[in-house]
């Protein structure tokens, strides 16, 4: 017998939504603009959240990266932290349980020039692990080896960008062009890595560290970041431990001064970048939880106005015999189908905007919409159309047969 | 036993400060099988008394006993159900559910209760062709003449097989011809042993009935049998 009500209740319910149909649409449209925009936002993020922990999968759980700090304090100071050449030594020499140890020295920009074209870049210095570490794919030639780091040769590997803009032949390997006052080789043209929060992958010129080093008038700006690659994970913390005792005596730090740099894990880096978004997510939701809070009071609205007007039909169907139950139901499933419904439309336009605007930006990750949103959303739609429902559903159920057929 | 006694029945209105008593102490009995005409001046409480039998309304005090069962401290779902098995209800103004088709108003009183869809639809056909709408079943109220509609209110009325029939002026919307008709559908009711109570105030509806009770100031002034 319940379930005969509850089935008839819903059928009842959905006629009625369907006989005011475009008055349901603009009843749910608060529904809708919610839950459209958390799932926007959260299918944004989540798809950022998904590339970027991709990335940092790429260089491995086994990873450590050293690099100076310098904070605004000790700047005004004029103390300018630095990991020197020096250090780096020290550390691929005396640090155990090391696989691959790589330094990056990031330049200046440095204008760089092939016949009458000039174009500024970026040059980094790094030897051949920066392959793996900056994920480059080489199309023509080859990336830079051992050798050439040892042997300090004039070489380079440039990025499509570069190319472009100083309009090299397609395949450029073979070519010289001039770094500065330096005349380099190049050796390789890295595949196309397209924009990554809109910076362009692309312009970008890596020759060997030694290269960069003794290209570098004056050594004292050198500020290297060290890649560290592990061999057994386990000795994670040993090694960081390892890194900063050195640091620490080779900067002839005191006990009580901070470390002048940072020693990061690539699960410490994925964390900090998830904390981030996720403190993004919990905000949107919050924002889309007063929405949907407004919607569910447009719809106790909108039910409400309902009841009243159809107080006569309400008599009617109590005159025939109708049950309290069987007229709150009527109505609790009309409020909970409009949320369920606005709901399920909120999530559709939610994805389309997300998707929409994850294509829109250039090589912005595509956008994801996680399975706990669409439950949560759909959820919270329904929690709404319940809560706000349960007012107006008592209120027809409860009017009085005669009081209500008078009611013009 | 009577199907309706009731006993020194009041109704009271309160308006402010004052009482309005529509009925006024009001004994009666009705058999089955009876064609009963309830009379009497505008205000003088029929629909008032005609309400309290279809337990749509309660009295203020008085004892109303339908079918062998008191029906005066009964909760509103029980009174729910009273109205959907043993009454049937035809108002002056149709009262029929304007978004929902003949057919459909006339399975509603079976949807309260528990008749499954087919065996409805059944029976809905069936009521509506016992008043010779079995060609407008698919037709809203509004795509309906007035005593079509009546007659469609008639079938749903019936649908349920209830002890009693109660008609507040039914054909007080109706012209003289449509009158006619419906009139003579209630004396074929009557006819097939339907219990049948109609408010009237025209003389000439009242003359179909075999029994007329006339009421004034909320008391009965006269209630008498034709011969
Ligand atoms: N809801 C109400 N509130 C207050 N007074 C009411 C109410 N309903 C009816 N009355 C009063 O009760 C008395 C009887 O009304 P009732 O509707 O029963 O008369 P009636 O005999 O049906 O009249 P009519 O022939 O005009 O339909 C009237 O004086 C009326 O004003
Ligand atoms: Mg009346």
């Amino acid at each position: 017998m319940f379930v005969f009500d509850m089935m008839e209740s819903f059928r009842a319910a959905l006629l009625s939504i369907r006989a005011h149909g475009f008055r349901s649409f603009l009843t749910t449209l608060g529904i809708i603009i919610g839950v459209a925009a958390v799932i926007a936002v959260v299918s944004i993020i989540q798809g950022l959240q998904f590339t970027i922990n991709q990335q940092f999968e790429g260089l491995g759980t086994n990873s450590i990266v050293v690099q100076s700090v310098n904070t605004f304090e000790r700047r005004i100071q004029g103390i300018i932290s630095r990991i020197t050449p020096q250090d780096f030594e020290m550390l691929s020499t005396r640090v155990e349980g090391i696989a691959t140890i790589s330094p990056i020295i990031a330049g200046a920009g440095n204008s760089v020039r092939y016949g009458s074209q000039v174009t500024a870049v970026q040059v980094t210095g790094s030897d051949y692990n920066y392959q793996v570490v900056g994920r480059i794919f080489i199309k023509y030639g080859r990336f830079l080896s051992d050798n050439d780091d040892q042997t300090r040769r004039r070489v380079a590997v440039i990025g499509e960008t570069v190319r472009q803009n100083l309009h090299l032949p397609a395949n450029p390997v073979g070519e010289y062009i001039r770094i500065g006052d330096e005349w380099m080789k190049v050796i390789g043209l890295a595949e196309e890595r397209g924009q990554i929060l809109g910076q362009n992958q692309d312009n970008m010129v890596v020759i060997p560290y030694g290269t960069m080093r003794s290209i570098t008038g004056n050594q004292n700006k050198l500020d290297v970041v060290i890649q560290i690659i592990l061999g057994d994970i386990s000795q994670m913390e040993v090694v960081q431990d390892r890194v900063i005792t050195l640091l620490r005596t080779a900067h002839k730090l005191a006990p009580k001064d901070d470390d002048d740099f940072r020693v990061q894990t690539s699960q410490q880096l994925t964390s900090t970048f998830n904390t981030v978004l996720t403190t993004v997510t919990i905000v949107a939701g919050g924002i889309v939880a007063i929405s949907l809070l407004v919607g569910g009071i447009g719809i106790m609205n909108i039910m409400l106005v309902s009841v009243t007007e159809r107080t006569r039909e309400i008599g009617i169907c109590k005159a025939i015999g109708a049950k309290r139950h069987q007229i709150l139901m009527q109505f609790l499933f009309e409020s909970l189908l409009l949320c369920l419904l606005g709901g399920l439309v909120g999530l559709l336009i939610g994805y389309g905007i997300g998707a929409f605007a994850a294509a829109a930006i250039p090589n912005f990750p595509a956008a994801v919409v996680p399975l706990w949103a669409i439950l949560l959303s759909v959820g919270f739609s329904a929690g709404v159309g319940l809560v706000f429902g349960i007012m107006p559903a008592a209120k027809a159920a409860n009017l009085d047969p005669i009081e209500a057929l008078r009611y013009e | 036993m009577s199907l309706i006694q009731i006993n020194n029945l009041v109704k009271e209105y309160v308006m402010g400060e004052n009482i309005l008593r529509a009925l006024d102490g009001v004994n009666l009995g009705i058999e089955r099988n009876d064609y009963v005409a309830i009379t009497g001046t505008s205000g003088s409480g029929k629909s008032t008394m005609l309400n309290v039998l279809g337990c749509l309304d309660r009295p203020t005090s008085g004892n109303y006993v339908l079918n062998g069962k008191d029906v005066g401290h009964l909760d509103p779902d029980e009174l729910a159900e009273i109205r959907n098995r043993e009454i049937g209800f035809i108002f002056q103004s149709f009262n029929l559910l304007t978004r929902a088709t003949a057919l459909q108003n006339v399975m509603q009183p079976l949807v309260y209760q528990g008749v499954p869809l087919h065996e409805r639809k059944r029976r809905a056909e069936e009521a509506l062709n016992h008043v010779n709408l079995g060609n407008r079943m698919d037709h809203l109220p509004n795509q309906l003449s007035g005593g079509q509609r009546q007659r469609v209110a008639v079938a749903r009325a019936l649908v349920t097989k209830p002890s009693i029939l109660l008609a507040d002026e039914p054909t007080g919307n109706l012209d003289s011809r449509t009158t006619v008709e419906i009139m003579k559908l209630f004396d074929e009711l009557h006819k097939q042993n339907q219990t049948i109570i109609i408010v009237t105030h025209e003389p000439e509806i009242a003359n179909h009935c075999l029994r007329i009770v006339r009421l004034e100031d909320g008391r009965v002034a006269e209630d008498r049998r034709k011969s």
